[in-house]
């Protein structure tokens, strides 16, 4: 979950500079030229695929049963490739449905690169948008040389021959299934230029129903693996007492009581903690517990929440950096006779995916296994080779389905990766280690959504709004990292200020100012990054300053959008019509609130219908329409939305992640508060109709939810909320 | 030594008394349908049912099962049941699917006591049940689905 634009040519360059400066390769579309599809690679390599004889390339294999399975570079965990990918496969080989399989791909950057990266990885919502020419192709040049083996086979010419769900057929009769031609198929030249359909022709992408998703029969079973399932003859568990405040260290331990547990194997001092070894989760956390260890804090953060945003509220009345700028709005503010000022405040928010961080990792002295739900391939298989000591060849990273990331798979630090080899590395060889952190790890451990404070001004005169100031103040994930050099460029860094520093709305005299104080908390990206406090902070700010002009929040939108953003108005429109949009209301009880935020590339727009129950919102309908170019799988569309609002709907309502004294306060989800069934409105949606290239999804549905909600409680008589969250706040 | 029946075949464990059975079905019989997801009850993914009744496993020591039966993910069957996990892959619910076999086991044990849940009922069924993902919508319209399919 991440930065940035899939379309590279535009600006956000900032994650894929860091990735290329991680070291690695920056390999173009990769697919086998002419070389020989036996040679090509990824058939040798590896064993994906299970019994293919017919391996074209390195995204697809065929099986004498006629299965087609994909080799997915992307991570699996929830937001789709798998289904995705295999859909653009099956489509140019004109394959059945029923006849598709998924998996991961292993850790290859030469072959499986993130084009928009340059490295192997998942994020910022690329996983459609940069395998949409690749699994094509891959899966025309499939098609192409199951026909000509057929052809060869019945001696007809391959022109002649037809691919109809799976089934190849020629007019004389001669019909047979994939699995019959893959050795003879795995024989032939890999084509230099199998052709694309024409969209024209499409039988799967973008149509309602052709396409289930492959991995629900399993996860409806309890038959999916994770990576918390693995089990290995002689495996122990491990669990790590970490430091409780960010930037302590170990000073020393006592492990006398920990070793009498019973299961307890054994008790290492590792890089970031204590690590307890034992036969299971269970003796593991209870050594941990027995554990005394003291704690080194001279270098540790302890200021908490409420220091940092007194702190953030002084720095964003002073100058800061600057990240868009057209006229002079400090000199209209200045002279301005209606000046609206609103400060936003967000806490830290963690991730707290449903399976928290794990990995297993065996290893012989000289060559690793490693498996997780590994979302940064490439650098993480060079971390663990590091620490092991390992050249990268020996160690083999295999990618796990994962439960949930929203960001926090995606490491800068690739501390996971590290933990892990390190927690091996300590017990030594031929001892295999699965890592596991419980949930009280995951929410002490950091890594979370940044506290950001946006300190807005505008003016309005005569029905106009005249100026806009936003002064924003927040952690950069990569400040004091090593990265900082070549992330934070002239002092931006673009996931602070997207969505924030250009706006939809044609304001004559405009300023963006950011300031990036250094605090001792791990920060990360986190489902749709910067757009989590922008899209809200400008959605809300926005709607007030065309309340105090007297317009409507919809259409007032749209006239401040001039003839530039023909895609956000168009999803404004689309949303208004869905909800029969007839101005915010009240009616009886219930308000709607409206917000557009374009995130990755998509544009979504929604309105939420919201009443105040027991002192606390009630949102009862979402109506939401999304552009995201050309639809692949309508229903994974639908599904991320409804997915997204619910996820930003529960944070912007109950989500806070909050420090006293440097110590996080929210230890489970007794009180890190997440939405449940009763809390989650009706969700109506609408995709549409496009032939631009497909951008993600799997982040564009979580910034307007926030906004809309607080724009309701707006028309409802109440302010909108300057700081989130909206209910249960602590400080 | 601990003695536990587990989808009808019984098991010697060597845990403490005090093992969360959650962590005897995982670890020791090696049942990984169940889930981990907070320890505290709070979030459902461990649902197992004792005698039938769905139970959080995390904060449930295998020395308050006696030999009551336990049902894990693996080995739920009946017409609630299929009715449920059909519903659930035709209307594509799971996301990550990691909190599922949570959501299955207490959708199904809803329908078990109630033929016909209202919204109402749904909520209350099922608010124990977190989905990080918030696959509320379809999982609200997959049992009214089960619901339905169970009424022919
Ligand atoms: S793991 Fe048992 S309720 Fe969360
Ligand atoms: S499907 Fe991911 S937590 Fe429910």
């Amino acid at each position: 979950m991440t930065a940035h634009d899939p379309n590279l040519s535009r600006r956000n360059l900032s994650r894929r500079t860091w990735l290329k400066g991680a070291g690695a390769l920056v390999i173009g579309l990769h697919l086998p030229g002419t070389a020989r599809a036996q040679s090509s690679g990824a058939g040798a390599a590896f064993r994906p695929g299970g019994n293919a004889t017919f391996a074209p390339n390195a995204f697809i294999r065929v099986a004498p049963d006629n299965s087609v399975t994909v080799l997915v570079k992307h991570i699996e965990f929830g937001q789709g490739p798998f289904t995705g990918l295999a859909t653009l496969a099956a489509e140019e080989m004109d394959a059945d449905w029923s006849q598709m399989r998924s998996e991961h791909a292993p850790a290859d950057v030469k072959l499986y690169a993130n084009l928009a990266f340059g490295v192997q990885g998942t994020g910022g919502s690329t996983a459609i948008a940069n395998s949409w020419e690749q699994m094509r192709k891959a899966g025309a040049t499939a098609r192409a040389m199951l026909v000509q083996a057929a052809a060869d086979a019945w001696k007809v010419p391959a022109a002649e021959i037809t691919v109809v769900s799976g089934v190849i057929s020629h007019a004389s009769g001669k019909q047979g299934r994939f699995g019959e031609f893959a050795e003879a198929a795995s024989k032939l030249p890999v084509p230099e230029n199998a052709p694309l359909k024409p969209a024209s022709a499409y039988k799967l992408i973008g149509k309602e129903g052709a396409v289930k998703r492959l991995d629900s029969y399993d996860k409806s079973r309890g038959k999916a693996q994770f990576t918390i399932d693995i089990h290995a003859p002689n495996m122990l568990t491990v669990v790590v007492a970490r430091p409780p405040r960010f930037g302590g260290k170990v000073a020393s331990f006592d492990a006398a009581a920990t070793l009498k547990v019973k299961g307890v194997v054994d008790v290492k001092q590792i890089g970031s903690g204590v690590a307890v070894y034992a036969t299971g989760m269970w003796p593991a956390l209870k050594g941990r517990e027995a554990l005394k260890v003291s704690w080194d804090e001279s270098a540790a953060e302890k200021r908490g929440s409420r220091e940092l945003i007194a702190e953030y509220r002084a720095l964003a009345r002073q100058k800061g950096t600057t990240a868009g700028k057209h006229g002079d709005a400090e000199a209209v503010l200045a002279k301005a006779d209606k000046v609206v000022e609103a400060e936003f405040v967000f806490p830290y928010l963690a991730h707290a995916p449903m399976e928290p961080l794990d990995g297993y990792l065996q290893w012989d002295g000289t060559e690793a296994l490693a498996r997780f739900g590994s979302q940064f391939q490439t650098t993480e298989h060079q971390t663990i080779a590091a620490i092991l000591g390992l050249p990268p060849e020996k160690v083999k990273l295999e990618t796990m389905l994962a439960g949930g990331s929203f960001g926090r798979r995606a490491q800068v630090s690739q501390h996971l990766a590290a933990e892990l080899a390190m927690a091996a590395k300590a017990i030594g060889p031929n001892r295999p280690v699965k890592l596991v952190w419980t949930r009280e790890d995951d929410l002490a451990g950091g890594y979370y959504r940044p506290l950001f404070v946006h300190r807005m001004r505008g003016a309005v005169k005569d029905g106009k709004i005249t100026a806009w100031a936003d002064n924003i103040v927040g952690q950069s994930f990569f400040l004091g990292t090593p990265l900082e050099a070549m992330v934070v460029k002239d002092g931006i860094d673009a996931t602070s200020v997207e969505g924030a520093n250009e706006l939809f709305y044609e304001i004559a005299d405009f300023n963006c100012e950011v300031a990036n104080p250094k605090v001792g908390v791990p920060t990360l990206w986190w489902r749709s990054v910067g757009h989590t406090h922008t899209g809200y902070a400008v959605e809300c700010f926005i709607d007030e300053l065309l309340q105090a002009a007297g317009q409507d929040p919809l259409s007032g939108r749209i006239a401040l959008m001039g003839d530039k953003h023909a895609r956000a108005i168009a999803v404004l429109k689309a949303v208004g019509e869905m909800a029969n949009w007839k101005g915010p209301g009240p009616v009886g009880d219930r308000a709607r609130g409206v917000a557009v935020v374009e995130s990755f590339g998509s544009f979504v727009a929604q309105i939420a219908e919201v009443s105040f129950v027991d002192g606390e919102p009630k949102v009862h309908k979402v109506w939401c329409a999304v552009d995201c170019g050309v639809a692949v799988n309508p229903d994974v569309i639908r599904a991320q939305m409804e997915g997204g609002i619910g996820f930003g709907l529960g944070h912007a309502l109950y989500g806070e992640l909050t420090l006293d004294q440097g110590k996080p306060v929210q230890a489970n989800f007794d009180s890190y508060r997440s939405l449940r069934i009763q809390e989650m409105p009706e969700v109506e949606v609408k995709i549409i109709a496009s032939t631009v290239a497909p951008t993600g999804v799997g982040e564009p549905g979580v910034p307007p939810i926030g906004p809309a909600v607080a724009n309701a409680l707006a028309a409802l008589g109440q302010q909108r909320p300057r700081q989130l969250p909206m209910v249960g706040r602590t400080v | 030594m601990v003695s536990l029946k587990v989808n009808g075949t019984t098991h010697s464990v060597d845990v403490d008394d005090d093992t969360p059975l959650l962590w005897a079905i995982r670890d020791n019989i090696g049942l990984t349908g169940t889930k981990f997801g907070c320890g505290v009850a709070q979030c459902g993914a461990c649902t197992v049912y004792v005698d039938g009744q769905p139970v959080r496993s995390c904060v449930t020591p295998v020395s308050a099962v006696g030999d009551s039966e336990i049902t894990t993910i693996e080995a739920i069957t009946g017409k609630e049941a299929e009715a449920v996990q059909a519903a659930w892959t035709a209307r594509d619910v799971p996301q990550c699917g990691y909190c599922q076999s949570g959501q299955v086991m207490s959708a199904v044990a809803l329908l078990k006591e109630n033929k016909k849940p209202t919204d109402r009922d749904i909520d209350l069924a099922m608010n124990g049940n977190l989905c990080r993902c918030a696959t509320y919508v379809r999982i609200r319209a997959a049992i009214h689905d089960a619901a339905r399919a169970l009424e022919i």
